[in-house]
């Protein structure tokens, strides 16, 4: 990787261990910024699993996350986990307070404050809401209004630039038609776009999306592909994705990551990570006695 | 531009709705007889709608599952009692308790205010460990604390300050302050009308702001909502606050409805009548819970009341004796539940703006039906 581009986000030795599940294993990767980075790998391999990691929704059990240099989650086997921790590099992020190495567990909110957005694997829409006010939410936490001032709308001027910014957003990205429809009567394609356009409401750093082409068929895939090259640019986005259509990584991924069974086993652009044995090997499956 | 109004609460009808409710309730106060049980049902479901719509604002609007409302409007009406019963009256009120610890009685506006905070301290303290749980186990934490504050209060050795399992009494209420603003009890379901008017206001600005939207995406999705950089912790516990301290000042008010209050009435059945109301106005509506605690106090009170005493609608029978009438209430409550899943209003406001629509919409949809019929007869 050239080294004069930022580093986004690191991922050191992150081990998420649930009771004897180890689901994702000595995890170690890194993203800089403008990148749009896949992380790929069969059922269960533990993709999602490092995602939630990431945005603070688990508390790893050993590793940490720097986002932008700074640590959003840092941790040790401690507690019961001291006993049944199985992964690696156990010594490493013991607190040493005197060296600054605390445990840091940021919420999720928190993390999403930083700049980090996601969207999820099954669709997670305010489903009582309007397409436009799902939108608005994001622009919530950025509120300088406290109780008092929102309740008897002395911040109408906040409030004013928020939905003049959503509305923007919503044209950009080509939803600005269905802006006051129930944001679940749109069509699945479009549900996925607004997931994305709320997480853009956010105005992340990052983007994390979970499968977005899950479901899609292969012209839907196009366009997503487009889509999220589209955004990276005009946004001046990272990008973060897990994706099953290999099409889809193939063709907008700068890196790949492949993982199973929670351990990375391959790395690389998209042409050297084809080639890896073990990668056609965890796809394809391989029996022991060969 | 950006009006996104549909799912607003409607700021213009909600105000028109409120000054008509006015009129009608001053022309009832001047035209009818004062002995009409109508004043009192008034006064009584302005005190269930305000808690009513407390109680939505965190079932309905947050989606946290809380029945610990006859507690916080226990903390209310006590608080209100208390700090409001004047001077003269304490030694007949305590007489058991040496007059009591309080002496002099604050301004009871005031008063009203501070029954508030303090339902809403309490629910603070509460909020701490309790919010934490989800759905069915928050209902039966906010459940076991009001049992619990209904049992505290009645306490002997917190006599001097609750009077114990005695009745306060003597405080001002809708009827004494009537009768020393107009020299007669005249107009004081109108007093009730306007209290209840201005806190169910404040609530519905609340609920229209930008952390009404934040509750409302809680409720619909938390993990998605919390990925969006909301505190849930912390909006769960506003939201408790707030819907307790309304409670509280609902408790305060009750205790001006009936002129005398004893911890035993706020029992949990009071809670249930609540929620009743709430799930037949609508979940997530304010207009709903304020109609439907009409209806629920009317019917109840007022409406079936020939039920128990021989004669309903002008027919007599040996059938319509006491107890009769919970057994129709009963049967209409099911028949709602059953067949209007949704309540009575939905998650839908009363609004002008929202009939105007109907009914533009049904006059440009017939003739476009015309046409189409037309159109096939054509072929």
């Amino acid at each position: 990787m050239s080294s004069e581009k930022k580093n986004v986000l690191r991922l050191s030795d992150i081990t998420m261990q649930f009771g004897g599940v180890v689901a994702v294993n000595d995890l170690s990767l890194e993203i800089n910024e403008g990148e749009i980075v896949s992380i790929i790998g069969p059922n269960g391999a533990g993709k999602t699993t490092a995602f939630n990691v990431i945005t603070g929704v688990y508390e790893p059990t050993n590793g940490e996350v720097d986002f932008l240099g700074k640590p959003i989650a840092r941790n040790h086997p401690h507690g019961k986990m001291k006993k049944l921790y199985a992964g690696g590099n156990r010594e490493k992020y013991i607190s040493k307070p005197k060296h600054g190495k605390k445990v840091v567990s940021l919420k999720p909110d928190a993390i999403a404050k930083k700049g980090i957005a996601r969207t999820f694997q099954n669709i997670r829409l305010f489903k009582s809401m309007t397409v436009f006010e799902n939108v608005l939410i994001a622009k919530h936490m950025r509120r300088k209004s406290n109780l008092f001032t929102a309740t008897f709308k002395l911040n109408a001027k906040e409030e004013k630039k928020m939905r003049e910014e959503c509305y923007e957003l919503l044209k950009i990205l080509g939803l600005d038609d269905v802006m006051d429809e129930r944001a679940t009567s749109l069509p699945y394609g479009k549900q996925r776009h607004l997931e994305i356009a709320r997480a853009l409401a956010t105005n992340p750093k990052l983007l994390l999306l979970d499968e977005p082409a899950a479901g899609m068929n292969p012209q839907e895939t196009d366009e997503l592909t487009a889509f999220i090259k589209k955004i990276r640019d005009d946004f001046k986005l990272t990008v973060f994705v897990i994706e099953h259509h290999m099409n889809l990584v193939m063709d907008i991924s700068d890196r790949i990551y492949v993982i199973d069974f929670g351990k990375l086993i391959a790395k690389g652009t998209p042409a050297e990570v084809q080639k890896n044995q073990r990668v056609i090997d965890a796809y394809l499956g391989v029996t022991d006695d060969e | 531009m950006l009006n996104n109004k549909k799912k607003k609460v409607d700021l213009v009808s909600m105000l028109v709705i409120v000054a008509i409710l006015f009129a009608v309730n001053i022309l009832a106060e001047m035209f009818v007889p004062r002995t009409s049980l109508f004043f009192s049902v008034v006064k009584k479901s302005c005190v269930y709608a305000l808690v009513a719509v407390s109680m939505n604002l965190l079932n309905g609007f947050t989606g946290l599952f809380s029945l610990g409302q006859a507690g916080f409007m226990l903390i209310g009406a006590y608080a209100y009692a208390i700090l409001t019963i004047p001077a003269e009256m304490r030694d007949s009120v305590y007489q058991y308790f040496d007059g009591g610890l309080i002496n002099e009685p604050i301004f009871w506006p005031l008063a009203l205010i501070v029954a508030g905070l303090v339902a809403g301290v309490f629910a603070f303290l509460i909020g701490l460990p309790v919010l934490r749980l989800k759905s069915d186990y928050l209902a039966i934490a906010t459940l076991g604390f009001a049992e619990i504050i209904r049992a505290f209060v009645q306490w002997d050795k917190f006599g001097p300050l609750t009077n114990g399992s005695n009745l306060l009494r003597g405080y001002p209420t809708f009827d004494s302050l009537a009768s020393e603003w107009f020299g007669s009890p005249k107009f004081s379901s109108t007093i009730a009308l306007a209290i209840t008017a201005v806190c169910i206001l404040l609530i519905v600005l609340f609920i229209n702001s930008t952390y009404g939207r934040a509750l409302k995406a809680i409720r619909d999705d938390e993990i998605a909502a919390e990925a969006m950089g909301i505190n849930l912790a912390r909006h769960k516990q506003i939201s408790f606050i707030i819907s307790s301290f309304f409670a509280g000042v609902g408790g305060a008010l009750l205790a001006m409805h009936q002129s005398t209050i004893q911890a035993t009435a706020f029992e949990s059945a009071m809670t249930y009548e609540i929620l009743l109301i709430v799930v037949v106005g609508g979940i997530g509506s304010i207009s709903g819970s304020c109609i439907s605690s009409f209806l629920y106090i009317a019917a109840s009170e007022w409406w079936l009341r020939g039920l128990d005493s021989g004669s309903f609608l002008g027919i007599q029978s040996t059938l319509f004796r006491g107890g009769f009438r919970k057994v129709v209430f009963s049967v209409i409550i099911m028949i709602i539940v059953l067949f209007f899943r949704q309540g009575i209003m939905g998650d839908k406001e009363l609004s002008f703006t929202r009939i105007a629509e109907k009914i533009k919409r049904k006059s440009k949809k017939e003739p476009s039906k015309k046409e189409a019929e037309k159109e096939v007869a054509a072929k």
